[in-house]
């Protein structure tokens, strides 16, 4: 297991520093940490609630990550791939009943009160569990956290629960808010949830809607001699073109989360002064995956579903809508994932006469005017790439004899047709990987899940035995057995074709080469920025 | 005040006791019609937008994902469990007592939104009409001074050829060429970020904001009042009166000043007016390529994130403000033509 993460993380790392000694010359920070500036950055959305512990989504972290810690953050090569924020260790009982947390000493809110781990128990019972999106999944059986000092904070499960998921939720799950300010009135309504207090690097200042959040230095944070700049400034930018001209003119120094379209990203990386860099979200994969409704009785035939995998030339994908930034996909489990990926599952080469010759033998030949059968497909409006691979998606059917229709729709028309009415044959969706399966992967496939939870398996799809394997996984606590469990999904996934698994992206930053300790963790955009700085 | 009511339009100067009347009879007819106006736009657009699939939580699950539990109690907390007539009766009812409501996304109430934003958007707007009016008609002028000359073609055509460039388009090369390239201009925003700036300072530093968005908006309107002005003018100087000035002697700048152009400007304002709702329509793609805070962009957020009693608010804003500029048209029609004036007060 750890033989295999490190070949794979040194595969990682090659294939990034190919990607990006294309668009850079040297990716090596010659210069030292400075103190003092104002980094300005562009961010494109405006989150309506600031609480991360209460949304756990990238478009919060990218700007809350910095106010509210958690209790560890992903990391290249610490341990298990943590490295300690809030808690300096973590430790799980045999029987999977309970995690223990050691917790660090000093640390401050940003309101001057002392953080301790009743801020931590409180926040785990009273938000990550009842009210996160992601922590009401898997912290589902959180009975209690006991505290028996103030640095210790002892979580108690009511059924076993595997070591290995909570720990590879820490970074994106457990962000800690301060007890005093939401233990009075609604969680929800609390005016903090806009304004957050936490015990990171950068306080709150202000959010001017449709401009601008600052974000100031917090002179008492724990980390020694952090954070190197003054001020985080994000200035909204709806606009997809202009974050390039803003970086051009050295309005901003930083544009993350691809806020800089691929397209312009060759132009870019020319301009003096500027740098593309591809490293910093290995740990914030996004799937492009084709969902399938088996409710259409074509769909249902393996055969059908076979035949279109077949006909979807991944490499061309990757090659022509990510331009090359992205990796093809072999199953439900990402090639950069360093704990589960296994590349040992059935693959489904480019191969036109193949799927033309299961379509035809699963029954359905092509009538006189060379179709065979019309399907509704609905490609997800959230990312251009999602887009651009529905016209594409419509091609490759074309090709083996599928009349696809596209159907476009703006986010909230398509989280519904899909995920509520199940109004589509095919869609394109970019479902996340969160570093563990059991996270937001396994509910792709399971059934039984309500009509209306988004990206979940709305297509119809059963499988006992997928299930069970499911199930089985959930409540293995070994983490080798468990891993093995996961590897078998793959396998199971990638078989049977639920969905169809095509492309693996992360994102890209964009940033000014005076801007320093860019991508030092895999996920550093939705990190604290405590050692980020501005050189000259 | 009394004895003119009946005089005959020709009397030349019009008294301004007698606009007043005038204009408060205008004033009050208008706001029983407007009221009648509202009501509808409310209905109809809140009939529009249930009519849109997806709800405010399905637009909100989109980057969030979440069970079917937290979803239920989402739309349990922002009232979406109830039927459609229900919300529409309870906005209404809040809205008899003045009141906007609170928005399902933001969690604040609408009028606060709505406020913050609504003098960007009006400094904005007026500033483009008073651009493309000012320099449309002016242009106008020049162009309908010579009809049929070379520079009355070569405005003409040009105009044209800018009206016919899409908003985000010239934005964009704006951004090239003043902001990215030249770098007099700062890119986008209203003003410079927690610069401290007050006073005059900080209205300079909105002014220098607001002149790449404003020329792009403006510049795309101005074809109109200048193809207007000029037609008017082409018009204008085949009337007799024209002929008449002429036969006169009177000097050619004072004939194309105060005669034609004076004759072609009237079509202009009613112009202004109809003009005013799409400038509204034009800010949105503005507002977004130029990052600036304005109603445009807040209506195409609340579109996208289904949030119904947000966009009825701005639309219901915007509907005044249409009601209001048509209002003040008027009133300036009835002040340039008395004809008009004496039409209205005594129908």
């Amino acid at each position: 297991m750890s033989e295999l993460t490190i070949s794979r993380r040194g595969l990682l790392a090659g294939s990034a520093l190919l990607l990006v000694s294309t668009a850079l010359p040297a990716i090596g920070f010659a210069q030292t940490p400075k103190k003092g500036g104002r980094l300005v950055l562009a961010a494109d959305s405006e989150p309506r609630n600031l609480n991360p512990a209460i949304v756990a989504s990238n478009g919060v972290f990218f700007i809350s990550s910095k106010i509210v810690e958690a209790l560890a953050e992903a990391s290249f090569d610490g341990k298990d791939g943590l490295q300690p924020r809030l808690a300096l260790s973590w430790e799980g009982a045999a029987d999977g009943l309970s995690v223990t947390f050691k917790l660090r000493d000093g640390v401050k809110w940003h309101d001057g009160k002392p953080f301790s781990s009743a801020d931590v128990a409180f926040s785990a019972l009273q938000i990550w569990k009842p009210l996160q999106n992601l922590g009401r999944t898997v912290f589902k059986d959180l009975e209690a956290v006991d505290t028996p000092d103030e640095l210790t904070a002892v979580f108690k499960f009511a059924k076993p629960t595997p070591f290995q998921l909570i720990r590879n939720a820490l970074p994106a799950l457990s962000s800690v808010v301060p007890k005093h300010l939401y233990e009075n009135g609604k969680i929800e309504d609390n005016p903090a949830n806009n304004a957050p207090v936490g015990t990171g690097p950068f306080k709150f200042a202000e959010y001017k809607a449709g401009q601008y959040y600052r974000l100031t230095r917090n002179d008492a944070y724990w980390g020694k001699d952090e954070p190197y700049l003054d001020e985080i400034v994000y200035q909204v930018l709806p606009d997809r073109t202009s974050a390039a001209a803003a970086l051009e003119a050295e309005e901003i120094q930083l544009a993350a989360f691809s806020a800089v379209p691929l397209a312009d990203l060759d132009r870019i990386s020319k301009v003096p002064g500027l740098k593309v860099i591809t490293k910093g979200y290995e740990g914030l994969t996004y799937q492009l995956v084709v969902e399938i409704n088996h409710r259409r009785k074509e769909l249902a035939d393996l055969k059908v579903r076979q035949a279109i995998a077949h006909a979807i030339d991944k490499d061309f994908v990757v090659k022509t809508i990510f331009l090359g930034y992205a990796a093809t996909a072999t199953g439900p489990v990402p090639k950069s994932d360093p704990q589960f990926y296994t590349a040992d599952v059935p693959t489904y080469p480019f191969d036109v006469a193949k799927a033309n010759a299961l379509l035809d033998e699963a029954g359905y030949k092509r009538a006189d005017d060379g179709k065979r059968f019309a399907l509704k497909l609905l490609p997800a409006p959230y990312f251009n790439e999602t887009k651009q691979f529905g016209d594409y998606l419509r091609q490759a059917l074309a090709a083996i004899g599928i009349d696809a229709e596209i159907v476009n729709n703006d986010s909230a028309a398509h989280i519904k047709a899909v995920y509520t009415d199940h109004a589509f044959d095919l869609a394109v969706g970019p479902p996340v990987f969160r570093g563990d399966p059991a996270i937001s992967t396994t509910i792709l496939v399971q059934s039984g899940i309500p009509d209306g939870v988004p990206f979940s398996n709305q297509g119809g799809y059963k499988n006992a035995d997928l299930d069970a394997l499911i199930v089985k996984a959930s409540e293995t606590l070994d983490t080798l057995a468990r891993t093995g469990l996961y590897k078998e999904f793959q396998k199971k996934v990638a078989a049977d074709l639920p969905l169809i698994n095509v492309a693996e992206w992360s994102f890209i930053s964009v940033a000014r080469d005076t801007v320093g300790n860019i991508a030092n963790n895999p996920r550093w955009a939705v990190s604290n920025w405590a050692d980020t700085y501005l050189a000259g | 005040m009394l004895s003119f009511e009946n005089e005959s339009s020709f009397a030349p100067p019009v008294q301004r006791p007698f606009a007043m009347t005038r204009a408060l009879r205008l004033l009050r007819r208008r706001l029983v019609g407007s009221a009648f106006v509202l009501l509808i736009v409310v209905i109809g657009s809140f009939l529009l937008l249930e009519a849109a699939p997806g709800d405010a939580v399905d637009a909100y699950i989109v980057s969030t994902g979440g069970d079917a539990g937290m979803i239920e109690l989402l739309r349990h907390r922002w009232g979406l469990d109830q039927s459609e007539l229900t919300r529409l009766a309870n906005y209404l009812w809040a809205l008899l007592h003045l009141d906007l409501g609170q928005s399902v996304t933001f969690s604040r109430p609408i009028s606060d939104i709505i406020l913050e934003r609504l003098p960007t958007t009006l400094i904005l707007m007026g500033s483009a009409t008073a651009l493309s009016f000012g320099l449309g008609s002016a242009l106008g002028i020049y162009a309908g001074a010579r009809p049929g000359s070379f520079r009355d073609r070569f405005l003409s055509i040009g105009s044209l050829a800018l009206y016919a460039v899409p908003g985000f388009w010239l934005g964009l090369v704006l951004i090239v060429v003043f902001a990215v390239d030249l770098r007099w201009l700062p890119i986008g925003g209203i003003e410079t970020i927690a610069s401290g700036k007050t006073g005059f300072s900080r209205a300079a530093d909105v002014a220098t904001h607001l002149v790449l968005p404003v020329s792009a908006l403006g510049f795309i309107y101005l074809a109109l009042y200048l193809r207007m002005m000029r037609a008017g003018m082409a018009e204008a100087w085949r009337q007799d009166f024209v002929l008449a000035a002429r036969a006169r002697g009177l000097p050619r700048r004072r004939i194309v000043l105060a005669h034609v152009a004076r004759n072609a400007l009237l079509p202009l304002i009613t112009m202004l007016g109809l003009q005013s709702a799409q400038m509204l329509g034009g800010s949105v793609v503005i507002e977004s390529v130029f990052a600036v805070p304005g109603l445009g962009r807040l209506a195409q957020e609340a579109v996208a994130g289904r949030d119904t009693p947000l966009l009825l608010g701005i639309i219901l804003v915007s509907a005044v403000l249409v009601i209001a500029i048509n209002l003040l048209v008027d009133l300036a029609y009835a002040v340039l033509d008395p004809r008009v004036g004496a039409g209205e007060a005594s129908a």
